[in-house]
């Protein structure tokens, strides 16, 4: 098991400095001074421009070698700085994304969570029988195949404009501060719904067909021919089969993450919702490239850390993993 | 007769049509009687094996019947089986070592199982560590999952397991064939010892490997093609077979001692039909050294001489 | 093998579906005498039997903005699947025919870049970029699809490796080169295929994404670009509903086409899973 988790946290450690890497390197892709061009590209007032001009080139240091650059960079970003923003002068980038953050997790949790076991089980419910999968799949196939945004623009359209049902900009309406008050959560909780449920519906689309298939390998597997030779109720055999076919649908989880992240990114466009894919969409339109940078590193973070938890869940609940046998290379 | 099977006919449906994979295929069985089903690969004998306690799709029962202890047998009723199943009628199956779930502890396995068919595994504990005892596992298997176990021992669980309700009839399907010579041995004398000490009433082992058959069966039934050739008791099929093929398969048995420049092993040139669109009469006739006319017509089973059936226009008086 | 294909009710409709929408890309810029940019009437129209999808804010024909679109989400879903089908193949390949460490090395490559959420990527890559050529967005989308095709091929390799013909070709001396192409490759051409669709479909929906956020292509129109304009220009509010769920609906109709098609051809290939 040692072997297992030593390898996997191999891979997040080169994923991570690859990522910051990448992220290092792309202001260094254009051609003459980097800052120079992104500050003047931000058309600030000529004051701010200074002062931001200076800022940068102290800290990244463009008068160092290129490695020592890097070096600073990374030791930046371990101090918690990931520089100011362009746009939203002088706040700090930690601190825009960290506004940012909770109306994610609000949003991605439970639609991650929600799909997952939804799907799961309603898979389960397809491969017990042909009229369920004849209703179930083609279901799961269409919901599947819906780009994210799409569905969140003929969700808003149809509930928020055409039956004026629920709201779908924003994560609260703009006529209320933010309180531990029930008209604030409720408002919070209604303009929630809708980019929830356009994630919520094509990630279960996704997870459905998924567990369809692995069920049905399972049920065709020799241990439930064996089963079923001694008179095991199908009720036994489908128990077994699904916590069976449940496995590799954990480690589908880890790996659609990337996926997921993005269909989050263009639902927040789609409903305004301040999320930080949000964030990402006004930082590109306001050319701020040290929010760009920002978000993208927070971005991979998260999705790294979330992948060593499910690896962590995984080895919990496959008792392969811990007998000696190897886990997913 | 503990198992009496009719003119069993099964065939299997496949996209190109219906192979004929069991063709009328009549025999008896008497309590306590090991009998060896031989033939080789393609000859029904796993379907027929299959079929007395799993008959599902692709298979397909075409016609016979089948009685276990004066009670006939609903092979073709899944749900009204499933109460013969485990308690009168087991299997160790082909794929023994991979018949358990991998994900669940064995001890756990087997009280969900037997919790399932209605029976205390509280009750039975005892009775299946003093079996675990004669197999030489040790009770801390039921602490573990199948992949800690080795192969041989995963195989003499499912022995274990499959025989645990004391079935009347037990069939073993190929439970030799992956083994080495030596844990062939073991397991072979583990089965009689089963059935020596009623663990089950009467067997059924399915091999191709006669010489296991040799050492443990009573009687022996030798299948071709689908159809029924032989059926007689040990030593004779051994040392007097009728049947043509049953002759020619049992000289191609290398024998200990006899050097290769003695004696040259025979094997029966060409191969079994392919039973999409099976040969008519009989299906052994395109290889037999003695076949004639009257072979395109099918040959009855004829009980030659006491508790020896040959199907063979030839053999018969 | 032609007539399981026929027979199978998945794969026809899943290939007409697909073929609909062909047809129309090809032939509907035919039917219209408009450019996607021109001005063919004032104010806002819903669908008329002279605008058959309407009309945009702009004044600007949608069926024909449409059909133009359609082409170019096809040209970007063959260019940027068969760029990340090859890719996964080249990798898949060699990952599963060598093995050992050059198989750890290249497995742990493809699980990086697995992780990364491309679209992330994507975006910033394309945020730095003045000009965007559609061949620009094919490579691009096809150099972040790679894993899942290279992770399939290489289990299909791993299991085709050990089969007896391939040893036999290893035991004649054969390069490994060429007992990919003679021997492993021929077998694997169904499996490809079914690869290539699901990168097809994969690409169709990266592009509509990322055009959708208006980092496409900086020319032309896409269905992705469509469904931007109608955002940002309040289609949804307006109500204008011609514009933006045709875009979308095509977009679902053919990811959709192309998976059952892929679960209807591995039926075919497949004869285990083939109902009776």
């Amino acid at each position: 098991m040692r072997r297992y988790f030593g390898r996997k946290l191999l891979i997040y450690i080169f994923t991570f400095a690859l990522a910051v890497t990448i992220d290092w390197l792309i202001p260094r892709f254009m051609p003459g001074n980097p800052i120079q061009i992104l500050i003047s590209r931000a058309a600030l007032k000529a004051e701010s421009a200074q002062l931001l001009y200076s800022y940068y080139m102290k800290a990244f240091g463009l008068n160092v070698p290129i490695w020592q650059q890097y070096l600073n960079f990374w030791k930046a970003l371990f101090h918690g700085d990931f520089g100011v923003s362009i746009w939203l002068f002088p706040q700090p980038v930690l601190k825009i994304i960290v506004r940012a953050l909770p109306y994610d997790v609000l949003l991605l949790l439970p639609s991650i969570l929600a799909s997952w076991f939804a799907g799961n089980k309603f898979g389960a419910y397809a491969a017990r029988s042909k009229w369920l999968d004849s209703t179930i799949s083609p279901i799961g196939y269409i919901l599947t195949a819906t780009p994210y945004m799409w569905l969140g623009m003929v969700l808003a359209w149809f509930f928020g404009i055409k039956l004026h049902l629920l709201p779908f900009s924003g994560a609260y309406s703009y006529a209320i501060m933010p309180s531990l008050s029930w008209t604030f959560v409720g408002s919070l909780l209604k303009h929630w719904i809708l980019p929830f449920a356009s994630l919520f519906l094509v990630m279960f689309g996704g997870w459905a067909i998924g567990m369809r298939n692995m069920i049905i390998y399972e049920l065709e597997a020799d241990y439930s021919h064996y089963l079923e030779a001694l008179g095991a109720p199908r009720k036994l055999v489908r128990n077994y089969a699904f916590h069976n076919a449940i496995l590799p649908q954990i480690t589908g989880l880890a790996l659609q993450l990337g996926a997921i992240v993005g269909g989050a990114l263009v639902t927040e466009i789609v409903f305004s919702y301040p999320g930080i894919g949000y964030l990402i969409l006004q930082a590109i339109q306001n050319h701020d490239y040290f929010l760009l940078q920002g978000c993208f590193l927070f971005i991979i973070i998260g999705v790294l850390l979330a992948n060593f938890a499910i690896d962590i869940i995984y080895v919990l609940v496959d008792p392969r993993t811990r007998t000696g046998m190897q886990g997913e290379g | 007769m503990s198992l009496q099977v009719e003119n069993l006919t099964v065939y299997y449906q496949t996209l190109r049509g219906d192979v004929h994979a069991l063709e009328s295929t009549t025999f008896g069985i008497a309590d306590g009687e090991i009998m060896g089903l031989a033939g080789e690969s393609g000859c029904g004998k796993t379907t027929l094996g299959q079929g007395l306690i799993l008959l599902k799709p692709p298979m397909k029962l075409i016609k016979g019947s089948v009685t276990l202890d004066n009670e006939e047998l609903p092979i073709w009723d899944t749900e009204r089986m499933n109460n013969f199943r485990f308690k009168k009628i087991s299997i160790i199956p082909q794929y023994a070592m991979n018949a358990m779930n991998p994900t669940r502890k064995i001890g756990k396995m087997t009280a969900e199982l037997l919790k399932s068919r209605n029976v205390n595994f509280k009750a039975i504990l005892s009775e299946l560590k003093r079996r675990l005892d004669l197999v030489k596992l040790s009770y801390d298997v039921l602490n573990m999952y199948p992949i800690e176990l080795s192969g041989g021992m995963k195989q003499r669980m499912v022995m274990v397991l499959s025989t645990i309700l004391n079935p009347s009839l037990l069939i073993a399907d190929e439970i030799t064939s992956a083994l080495d010579v030596s844990s062939q041995k073991a397991v072979a004398e583990m089965l009689v010892e089963f059935r020596d000490q009623g663990y089950c009433k009467s067997m059924i082992v399915i091999t191709h490997d006669i010489s296991i058959l040799y050492q443990i069966a009573d009687s022996i039934l030798i299948m071709y093609a689908g159809q029924l050739a032989e059926k007689a008791s040990n030593d004779v099929i051994i040392s007097a077979p009728r049947h043509p093929y049953t002759k020619m398969l049992i000289s191609t048995l290398p024998e200990v001692g006899v050097r290769h420049a003695e004696k040259r092993l025979a094997g029966i040139p060409g191969g079994p039909p392919l039973l999409l669109n099976p040969p008519i009469g009989c299906r052994f006739r395109e290889r037999c050294p003695v076949a004639f006319e009257k072979c395109l017509e099918k040959p009855p089973l004829i009980e030659i001489e006491k508790n020896h059936f040959v199907a063979c226009w030839k053999v018969g008086d | 093998m032609l007539y399981f294909m026929l027979r199978n009710a998945k794969l026809r409709i899943g290939v007409a579906v697909v073929l609909i929408f062909v047809v129309l890309a090809l032939v509907g810029p035919l039917l219209t005498k408009y450019q996607p940019r021109d001005y063919v009437s004032p104010g806002v129209q819903p669908p008329s039997s002279e605008f058959w999808f309407g009309t945009t804010s702009f004044g600007e024909d949608v069926f024909t903005q449409f059909v133009y679109g359609l082409r170019s989400t096809f040209i970007i879903g063959i260019i940027g699947g068969g760029i990340g089908t090859l890719i996964g193949i080249f990798i898949g390949f060699i990952s599963g025919y060598r093995g050992g460490i050059v198989d750890e090395i290249l497995n742990m490559f493809t699980n990086i870049v697995l992780v990364i959420p491309s679209l992330v990527v994507l975006l910033i890559i394309a945020a730095y970029l003045e000009v965007r050529g559609f061949l620009f967005e094919s490579l691009f989308i096809g150099f972040f699809a790679w894993p899942w095709a290279a992770r399939a091929v290489r289990a299909q390799t791993f299991s085709l490796r050990s089969r007896d013909f391939v040893d036999l070709a290893r035991m004649s001396g054969m390069k490994p080169l060429k007992i990919i192409i003679k021997e492993i490759a021929p077998n694997m051409m169904s499996y490809l295929l079914l690869v290539y669709i699901l990168q097809f479909g994969g690409a169709v929906l990266t592009a509509a994404t990322l055009d959708f956020i208006g980092l496409g292509p900086t020319n032309g129109i896409s269905l992705g670009l469509m469904m931007n304009y109608a955002v940002i220009h309040g289609a949804l509010i307006l109500g204008m509903w011609w514009w933006f769920i045709p875009p979308g609906l095509a977009i679902t109709a053919i990811v959709g086409a192309l998976y059952v098609t892929n679960v209807g051809l591995d039926e075919v290939f497949n004869p285990k899973l083939r109902e009776m």
